[in-house]
């Protein structure tokens, strides 16, 4: 919460973008520029939850890949279904991973600068 | 296929690329422009830049050869390749753009402010740079002797001096342009003539046994060998020979060969009936592209398909000429957006070589005999369609080939020479950075023509091997991990990256013949990529005094957005 209650109305009437870059006065960030632990904690959250996002994207893909060599080496006759797969089928897959993962982390850092600006 | 077309081709690739470099030059104006492109490459232009560098001879030539000689189990590597970017995304892309680091050394010393760590990591970008750079060349002249019968030196000296004259002049702007247009010429070169191809190959019935283990001959055959081969037979076989077979002279008479391994000399002709099974050459057989070694698919334990999708997931990221581009994005955001774009083209892209792979299979079994799978990709047009048609398209895939080596290699010679001037030599300055870029490379165009003949092709799996377990770590500890220690960070890189290059180097010089041992040393990722990581994380947490003083601040630097930070805004 800001210390001030009056000089926030001032920001807040104010272009809402410039407002947003002086306004160095909430806690959160003068923790986090100061590095005091506070701010470190507040660091170490976003870290946290960015590494979970990676990792929950990576556990999707070992999951997805993992498993096809030993299919392909248990069933030799599938060949076809071999080409298709590793020719062409994985490719989509990937793709759509990298947006989803792109899509929640760019969340993640939006979400954490509205808590650390206070708005 | 007709010489002068492809001669044509070869060097309008050269000149635009020299003209698209200097057109970069016009524009490149300040240090910064020179080094990072001044940090504006928007993700758009970026992407088609990373993919055209990373998209080397390996993807163009070899991806096809390999897959006509052993079948499906090689399309682990297009994946891999293109999963490598998700782990890069995942794990690195965007604290990477944040940590303001140029280089991989830049990125060490920034993290762990030693100046130790800082010329290890510098080393070993050289190393794995100089490792990758020999296959560019050899194919290079590989290419152009298929195509010429040029020497094989020529090609190789070509891409040197072109490489060299576009990045000492140029820098990374001029080079962020002569990337893009690369991307979109090699996909050209293989699209449209992959188009004509599928179109051949349905007016000839869409015959459909490519898929088929093993490979046969459609029609009689005949081949000649030209240098002397190990033909492996699974099952016994009845050819026509004319000339010597295991020692002995036939002249034109049919001969039955037992399953087993035989020996052809040179200048053999071999005649193959219809339906035949197309035999494997064993070792020996020329596959300076192929990212790996011929292995036929009954050595190639399951270990070795895992050991391939770490390597390849996990080296991606510590490609140096990989690496460099991340730099030239404006900020995180964008250089993850960046990695997304990147995924969607190379993806594209790699859905080309197995189509010409397949088709190998059907119309150029062959190939596998005579030692020229990497050139299938270059002989198919003139095989399948033929006339001026074929020419011409077959032209168009040469020049795309071209591109292929142009890119990759100025990519390299780009992100050496930078390690070589900021670290090796004297002083920093436009005109040292020329310096280190007739170093960079000088080094591998001697090696490549001392070496000559032997297989190096493996040089680009060993980039990938010691780049997995050296420099991964290093990035994803030091990205994620506070209690990383220069210490700790210099053992699990010697280790890590030490053990894989002294693996595969044995491996090359022949050292454990067969056996599990021969796999474990030949795909050393499953194993040295943990032991590099466990390294770095005991060796930390052994001298927990030795952690930067500024860590906190740093980790905070490399993954708060771009608007919460103070310098930043100025």
């Amino acid at each position: 919460m800001p210390q001030d209650p009056t000089d926030r109305r001032v920001v807040v009437t104010g272009p809402p973008r410039r407002a947003r870059r002086s306004s160095g006065y909430y806690r959160p960030r003068t923790e986090i520029d100061e590095q005091t632990t506070l701010g470190h904690t507040y660091v170490r959250s976003l870290m946290r939850i960015q590494l979970r996002t990676g990792l929950t994207v990576f556990a999707v893909l070992a999951l997805l890949i993992g498993p096809l060599p030993l299919v392909f080496a248990a069933a030799p006759d599938a060949r076809r279904l071999e080409w298709a797969v590793l020719g062409f089928g994985l490719y989509p897959p990937l793709v759509l991973l990298a947006r989803w993962y792109v899509r929640r982390a760019e969340r993640n850092e939006r979400d954490f600068v509205r808590l650390v600006e206070d708005r | 296929m007709n010489t002068a077309y492809a001669v044509t081709a070869v060097a309008l690739v050269a000149v635009a690329t020299v003209l698209v470099g200097a057109f970069g030059l016009r524009i490149s104006r300040t240090t910064s422009d020179f080094y990072v492109a001044s940090r504006t490459v928007g993700p758009r232009l970026n992407a088609a830049a990373v993919s055209g560098e990373y998209l080397s001879a390996a993807s163009f030539l070899g991806i096809a050869g390999l897959v006509l000689v052993q079948g499906p189990d090689m399309l682990w590597y297009p994946v891999g390749y293109t999963a490598g970017y998700l782990v890069l995304l995942l794990f690195v892309a965007a604290p990477l753009r944040r940590s303001g680091a140029y280089t991989l050394p830049d990125f060490a010393e920034a993290r762990l402010s030693s100046h130790a760590v800082r010329r290890l990591a510098g080393a070993l970008v050289v190393g794995v740079g100089w490792l990758y750079l020999l296959p560019q060349l050899q194919g290079a002249g590989l290419t152009l002797t298929v195509l010429t019968g040029a020497p094989d030196w020529l090609g190789a000296v070509i891409v040197a001096v072109v490489v060299t004259v576009i990045v000492a002049a140029g820098g990374m702007r001029s080079i962020t342009f002569v990337q893009a247009f690369q991307y979109w010429l090699k996909l050209t070169a293989l699209l449209v003539p992959a188009l004509f191809l599928v179109l051949a190959w349905q007016s000839d019935g869409a015959p459909s046994h490519a898929f088929d283990e093993p490979a046969e001959f459609r029609e009689q055959r005949v081949v000649r060998v030209d240098d002397t081969v190990d033909l492996r037979l699974t099952a016994p076989l009845t050819v026509t020979v004319d000339g010597t077979v295991d020692g002995r002279e036939h002249a034109g008479t049919e001969v039955g060969l037992t399953a087993g391994t035989h020996r052809i000399d040179g200048g053999t002709r071999l005649t193959f009936a219809e339906g035949a099974e197309v035999p494997a050459a064993a070792h020996g057989a020329d596959d300076a592209l192929s990212p790996s070694r011929a292995e036929s698919r009954a050595e190639r334990p399951l270990y070795a398909t895992y050991g391939l999708i770490l390597a390849t997931f996990f080296g991606t990221m510590g490609l140096p000429h990989v690496v460099v581009r991340f730099y030239t994005s404006p900020h995180g955001v964008a250089a993850r957006r960046t990695t997304v774009a990147v995924l969607g083209l190379i993806g594209a892209f790699y859905l080309l070589p197995p189509v010409y792979g397949a088709l190998g299979r059907l119309y150029a079994p062959d190939l596998t005999l005579t030692g020229d799978a990497d050139a299938a990709v270059l002989l198919l047009p003139g095989r399948m369609i033929g006339g001026t048609g074929g020419d011409l398209l077959g032209a168009l895939v040469a020049g795309g080939a071209f591109a292929a080596f142009l890119s990759t290699a100025s990519g390299l010679t780009m992100a050496v020479a930078g390690v070589l001037t900021q670290d090796v030599l004297p002083s920093r300055g436009v005109r040292h950075f020329r310096l280190g870029t007739v170093l960079a490379m000088a080094v591998p165009m001697a090696a490549s023509l001392l070496v000559g003949g032997l297989p190096v092709a493996d040089a680009v799996g060993l980039a990938f091997a010691v780049s997995a377990s050296s420099f991964c770590p290093l990035l994803v500890l030091g990205i994620w991990w506070r209690r990383l220690t220069p210490p700790g960070a210099a053992a699990g890189m010697l280790i890590g990256g030490g053990s894989a290059f002294l693996a595969v180097t044995a491996t090359m010089a022949g050292y454990p013949g067969a056996g599990p041992w021969h796999a474990l040393l030949a795909w050393p990722a499953l194993w040295s990529v943990p032991l590099g990581f466990l390294t770095m994380v005991l060796v930390s947490l052994a001298t927990p005094g030795r952690v930067p003083p500024g860590t906190a601040g740093v980790l905070a630097r490399f993954h708060l957005p771009e608007e919460l930070r103070t310098e930043v805004s100025a």
